[in-house]
């Protein structure tokens, strides 16, 4: 007597497998959807973009006609927000963090401040944007300037900061903690000396990340109110100001087919931003980790 | 050399004292640092309380909550929060319906079927879509999303709701995929071993066996992901228009309660006026929904994980 039916296996077997063939093939398309976006994306920038891309348009200031607009305001805006952003949100991130993992009993006060910051992390940027609205401007009477601008984006991306930091804080080996503490180091001592030093390459790529993300943000800094005609260049961090995003979230506003043109010659110049500094992230993080 | 130790002793005297500071002071800076974070949640849910009840002392809570009719310009100013809402659901339920399955497939691709060389082209290209600003995405669904869409769908207007869901949709993908791909990569191997040392195929693996185990890791990524696409700003200002409507039908021009923050602060309102402090009433309301979405997540990631 057989117990199996060699007909049925040989005939369900090969289902299944053209079943994990098909599955196989389908979840490789979901996977390839992404690239084929992006393909799509970059490729349509490039080719819309590249016609009003010259050094014309990186050194002229905004205009009405699409022909003479230009992207200068906006760089020199975006250089100066993260001449504000990134000194403010590293240190409050990396201090944090370092209170996180150096100094926090493991209590309630420092369970509170951790899913604090969890939660920060998903707060919308609009929102952010109303509190930079209310806070800065408005309560702190900083206008709507470079400085209320640069704070807003450090709150938003201080979550960020804070994790990565804690992150590369947490991948230094214990013996050398062990090693700093048994030749009569002070805590602080430790930080200073061993800490922060092995901990620094890991801080400084999750910082350039977190501030790339800035750089993009568009969002805060429309609600907070910066610019998006201006014709001269922010003296001090008290000016008024325009960002690479709300130029071209302004042009992209108009219904001339022209400065949508122009809108991606824009977008050029912001994705070769992005893209540098995250090289430089990645730089980092191959020089150090080996 | 002569080493004068009184000198070195009396120097080390003044030393300590700086060191004894610093050993005091360091501790208390950072905490410091660390209570700004706190400050900031305290800040916004302040901001939104106080000039939220500024809104209400001229709205109607009932009006707002119920009503269903958004429109705060004009003579006759109407403040129904629900078109907003229903503007909101809409885009999201849309971006969901690209973001969850294709999230998950490709997590399942990745950490179930793809091999070590694919893995390494495919992860570092959602990282890119990850990275690239909203700004742009929104510039996208407005000048090709939408004109291809116009090829299949007669007379779809400019702004719909359809194209600005779409692209969110893929926005949140990258999100979705990553943290749907942590929860099945921390299955342990020994199970698949067991499935397929039972004759499983690769697929009976990932479905009978893996993606239950890491079921809730990936429902968690799945409210992160709609908790993002509510708070979803710029692609809907640019793409989705700017009249609130409550309707189902995507081809129609909506706003989104982000949408409409953005319309105001773009200056459609002056200080100080009932529209301007709307934009802290909406802002409360997505903030209350967001947050929810976070805190379930982040309960349903605990409550139910399974330890191995």
């Amino acid at each position: 007597m057989n117990l199996v039916d060699k007909q049925t296996v040989q005939s369900s077997m090969t289902k299944r497998l053209v079943k994990n063939r098909l599955a196989n093939s389908l979840f490789f398309l979901a996977a390839a959807f992404g690239i084929v976006v992006l393909a799509i994306l970059l490729y349509r920038i490039y080719s819309e973009g590249m016609g009003y891309l010259d050094w014309n348009f990186l050194t002229s200031f905004a205009s009405r006609f699409p022909e003479e607009a230009g992207i200068k305001a906006a760089i020199v805006g975006s250089l100066w927000l993260m001449a504000v952003t990134a000194p403010v949100s590293l240190l409050l991130g990396v201090g944090t963090a370092i209170y996180l993992e150096e100094y926090a009993k493991e209590n309630k006060v420092t369970r509170f401040i951790r899913m604090n910051i969890s939660n920060l992390a998903g707060v919308p940027s609009v929102v952010f944007g109303l509190l930079g609205l209310t806070v800065f401007v408005r309560l702190m009477e900083m206008g709507r300037s470079i400085m209320a601008g640069g704070l807003t984006m450090s709150l938003l991306i201080l979550p960020i900061i804070v994790v990565s930091s804690q992150e590369a804080i947490r991948a230094i080996p214990k013996e050398q903690y062990e090693a700093s503490f048994a030749m009569g180091a002070t805590r602080w001592q430790t930080v200073l000396r061993v800490v922060l030093p092995a901990a620094i390459p890991g801080i400084l790529t999750g910082g350039i990340l977190a501030l790339s993300r800035a750089i993009g943000e568009t969002a805060p800094l429309l609600m907070i109110g910066a610019l998006s005609f201006i014709a001269y260049l922010p003296e001090n961090v008290w000016s008024g100001f325009t960002v690479l995003p709300i130029q071209i979230f302004n042009w992209t506003g108009r219904p001339q087919e022209e400065f949508h043109l122009v809108a991606s010659s824009g977008i050029i110049v912001l994705l070769i931003v992005l893209l540098l500094m995250n090289s430089i992230a990645v730089l980092i993080r191959n020089k150090f980790s080996k | 050399m002569e080493v004068n130790v009184k000198n070195m002793i009396k120097q080390k005297e003044t030393n300590r004292f700086f060191l004894r500071f610093t050993e005091k002071a360091a501790p208390v800076f950072f905490l410091l640092c660390a209570a700004i974070s706190v400050l900031t949640t305290i800040g916004i849910i302040l901001t939104l309380l106080v000039e939220t009840t500024a809104f209400f002392s001229r709205v109607s809570f009932w009006e707002f909550i119920s009503g269903t009719e958004w429109w705060p310009f004009g003579e006759n100013p109407t403040y129904g929060v629900l078109p907003l809402i229903a503007g909101t659901m809409l885009i999201t339920a849309i971006a969901m319906m690209v973001a969850l399955p294709i999230g998950l497939a490709s997590a399942i691709f990745l950490s179930e079927f793809a091999s070590e060389q694919t893995r390494k082209i495919v992860k570092p290209v959602l990282e890119v879509l990850a990275g690239i600003p909203t700004i742009v995405y929104g510039f996208f669904a407005l000048t090709f999303v939408t004109p291809v869409l116009n090829t299949f769908i007669q007379d779809l207007p400019v702004f719909n709701a359809l194209s600005p869901g779409i692209v969110v949709g893929v926005m949140v993908i990258p999100m979705v995929a990553s943290l749907s791909e942590d929860a099945l990569r921390s299955v342990p191997n020994s199970m698949r071993e067991a499935a397929l040392a039972m004759g499983s195929t690769r697929l009976e693996v990932a479905m009978k066996v893996v993606l239950p185990a890491a079921l809730s890791g990936i429902i968690a990524s799945f409210v992160l992901g709609i908790s993002r696409a509510i708070g979803e700003t710029m692609i809907v200002a640019v793409a989705a228009g700017s009249t609130p409507k409550l309707t189902w039908d995507v081809t129609e021009s909506i706003q989104t309660m982000t949408g409409y923050i953005v319309q105001v602060s773009l200056g459609d309102a002056s200080y100080g006026s009932t529209a301007y402090y709307s934009i802290y009433a909406v802002g409360m309301t997505l903030f209350i929904f967001t947050f929810m979405m976070n805190i379930l997540s982040q309960y349903i990631s605990r409550r139910f994980k399974e330890d191995y």
